[in-house]
């Protein structure tokens, strides 16, 4: 069975503070980390390749430094691992990005099983997993908290929605997006460390993947953004003073005035 | 490609420098360099007060003829028997865009035996005309059925808008309309507005929410927004009346791969969370897992819910479904409550939106207040009582 996983490298918003004067964001010193959620489709590919014979490539675009993404997704036991990396891919809505990596999963050619995050947590769109689905024309399922790899080429999974949980059943191949439900990301090992610091990973463009330059990154987007700005400032800060009493007393008074329901 | 600098416009002051999330903006004697480790972010534009930077457009690829496409739909979500609010608060919002467009503003649902008067109140939100596809194989829904579906009502009536709530069915299966469709979609918007051309200006955070972005799609139609549940108003309107037109769509076209086995509701936290007007979120500052039913005696007093930090979580207090914030849920009700909590950026990313924030923590300068309303400098288990025996008092009942 071949697995692959989609993934992003994301800054890291640990460290991230907002300037309380400006209102923006203090980015000195963000470092660069594995988008959490799709370090939970790592997992979920790792756990299938526990049980059966399995091989897991693992797949991001992105820039040069990306590479080192993918390197921590082997030292955690990914077999494979492939790089999209183009200065013609700059500037790639969601669409664009979809574009490119089903593109690379088509040149790849015998996959069975696509495991993607269920979203970025700097876009927080949860849109590339299933455009690409829909590009690579395979059925799909969001939302993945437990994955059944069943014996006739197909699976059983079950998905948390808004409204409680559904079982559904797929045929391979197919494309999931998946919640941290499916279980904790395991550390890297000192094994596959060694291996994945040696490891050589290709780096496919645009040509390697027979797009046409016009259909991928900012000329291959549909979606533009014209203006950032930052949010705006919240309004009336105010600090209740006095005895816990005294402050129970003001706050409820506000929030009665502020008409919040059942208050 | 990557951004623009008009050296007649640039003064080289620099702060298009700072700005750069991948410091790709280096400022020399006499001109601002981009380089290529530039993501086309945009983050530079709108912080140069000299109009000096812009980005390269999005291509076109091949243009749809606007002209074809007129009209605003929303998908009203039809789930569980009932209509998703957001589906309301999106009619609601989608009036008004109509309204300056001057063009029909319709509600779509899919599904079967479908409930008269649900049907009949979609215009009371400000639907013109109702499209309906009831069909048996739309009683479940998968992706494909439900999408191909859309698709096809979409070639038929060609809509210059298609707006959905944000839901965990709608981020799910409209990517797949737009890619069947081939044009943009921007997720998760709090936002909307309409341009003069006509252009839908989608808003949304972005970031994990420390800035704002307004994303067009010039070139393609219809141009397609999720939208978060709550940040809408809906507006009822009793007794307004419009068209319920009912539709079909070819038999194969709902025939999918996918095979629905069960589907087990669950009035579960998550969804209680999403939904409730007050949240009360506990953080590591209630020290262990029992001191949790001193925030349950508040939410259940005022008909909320508890959410909680991942710190909470983390320490195995309260289950993860309760979760707020960059990897548990976003919410964004009418009050939330933070007690004891610090209000790390992954949390705050998580409930920002909501209209009124209070913080309740022993220390000054936990970050939490800088995104509160109201701040509460008090010991947690001494305010949160006086504020269990204030609402009470008000009501007659006995502390």
């Amino acid at each position: 069975m071949h697995l692959v996983v989609c993934i992003k490298q994301v800054p890291d918003t640990k460290n991230v503070r907002i300037d309380p004067d400006t209102h923006t964001l203090v980015r000195q010193g963000v470092e660069s980390i594995i988008n959490p959620f799709d370090l939970f489709a790592v997992e979920a590919a790792l756990q299938i390749k526990d049980r059966l014979n399995a091989r897991i490539t693992v797949l991001t675009m992105g820039p040069p430094q990306a590479e080192e993404a993918l390197r921590d997704t082997l030292s955690r036991g990914a077999d494979e691992a492939v790089l999209l990396s183009d200065r013609a891919f700059a500037g790639s809505d969601t669409w664009a990005t979809s574009t490119t990596l089903s593109a690379a999963i088509r040149k790849m050619g015998d996959v069975d099983l696509v495991l993607c995050g269920k979203q970025a947590v700097d876009g927080d769109t949860a849109q590339v997993g299933p455009e690409v689905a829909t590009l690579l024309d395979i059925p799909y399922a969001t939302f993945v908290k437990k994955i059944e790899v069943l014996d006739d080429r197909a699976l059983k999974v079950t998905r948390q929605t808004d409204e409680g949980m559904e079982i559904w059943r797929l045929p391979t191949p197919a494309l999931l997006t998946v919640i941290k439900e499916v279980g904790e990301p395991r550390l890297p090992s000192l094994r596959h460390k060694m291996r994945a610091r040696k490891a050589q990973i290709p780096v496919w463009g645009v040509g390697d993947l027979g797009l046409d330059p016009g259909r991928v990154g900012l000329s291959g987007s549909f979606t533009q953004v014209v203006r950032v700005f930052s949010p705006p400032r919240r309004g009336n800060r105010v600090l209740l003073r006095g005895s816990p009493e005294e402050q129970a007393e003001q706050l409820y008074r506000n929030l009665k005035e502020a008409k919040v329901p059942g208050i | 490609m990557k951004a623009v600098v008009d050296p007649k416009k640039c003064t080289v002051c620099g702060v298009c420098a700072e700005a750069c999330p991948f410091g790709a903006i280096t400022v020399g004697e006499t001109s601002v360099d981009v380089s290529d480790e530039c993501t086309l972010c945009g983050m530079c534009v709108d912080t140069c007060e000299f109009g000096a930077i812009s980005l390269p457009e999005a291509g076109a690829g091949v243009s749809t003829d606007s002209a074809e496409y007129s009209g605003i739909w929303v998908y009203a979500e039809w789930r569980m028997g009932t209509i998703h609010k957001v589906s309301h608060e999106l009619l609601s919002a989608g009036r008004k865009l109509a309204d300056r467009r001057g063009v029909a503003l319709c509600a779509v649902v899919l599904g079967h035996l479908l409930d008269e008067d649900l049907l009949r109140e979609l215009p009371e939100y400000g639907a013109d005309r109702v499209y309906v596809v009831d069909h048996p194989r739309l009683a479940h829904f998968t992706d494909e059925s439900y999408a191909n579906a859309l698709v096809e009502l979409v070639r038929l009536k060609k809509p210059e808008i298609l707006l959905a709530g944000a839901t965990s069915m709608g981020r799910s299966f409209i990517p797949r309309v737009a890619a069947l469709l081939g044009s943009g979609l921007t997720a998760d918007c709090t936002d909307l507005d309409i341009s003069d051309e006509g252009l839908l200006l989608q808003t949304r955070p972005a970031f994990g929410g420390n800035v704002m972005a307004t994303i067009v799609c010039p070139h393609r139609r219809p141009q397609m927004a999720t939208v978060r549940p709550k940040v809408m108003r809906p507006r009822k309107i009793e007794g307004r009346s419009g068209e319920i037109e009912r539709l079909s769509v070819p038999e194969e076209c709902l025939v999918g791969r996918v095979e629905v086995l069960e589907v087990i509701p669950e009035r579960d936290q998550t969804a209680k969370l999403t939904e409730a007007d007050v949240i009360v979120s506990g953080g590591r500052g209630l020290r262990k897992p029992e001191n949790f039913a001193l925030l349950e005696d508040l939410a259940h007093l005022v008909n909320g819910a508890v959410g909680a930090s991942r710190g909470a979580v983390e320490e195995g207090w309260i289950a993860p479904s309760h979760q707020v914030g960059q990897t548990g849920r976003t919410v964004a009700p009418t009050l939330y409550m933070a007690v004891g909590l610090s209000g790390a950026i992954q949390h705050v990313v998580g409930m920002q939106g909501s209209k009124v924030i209070v913080a309740v923590n022993k220390d000054p300068d936990a970050p939490i207040f800088e995104v509160a309303n109201y701040g509460i400098v008090a010991d947690l288990f001494e305010f949160v009582p006086a504020l269990i025996r204030r609402i009470r008092q008000e009501r007659g009942e006995d502390s």
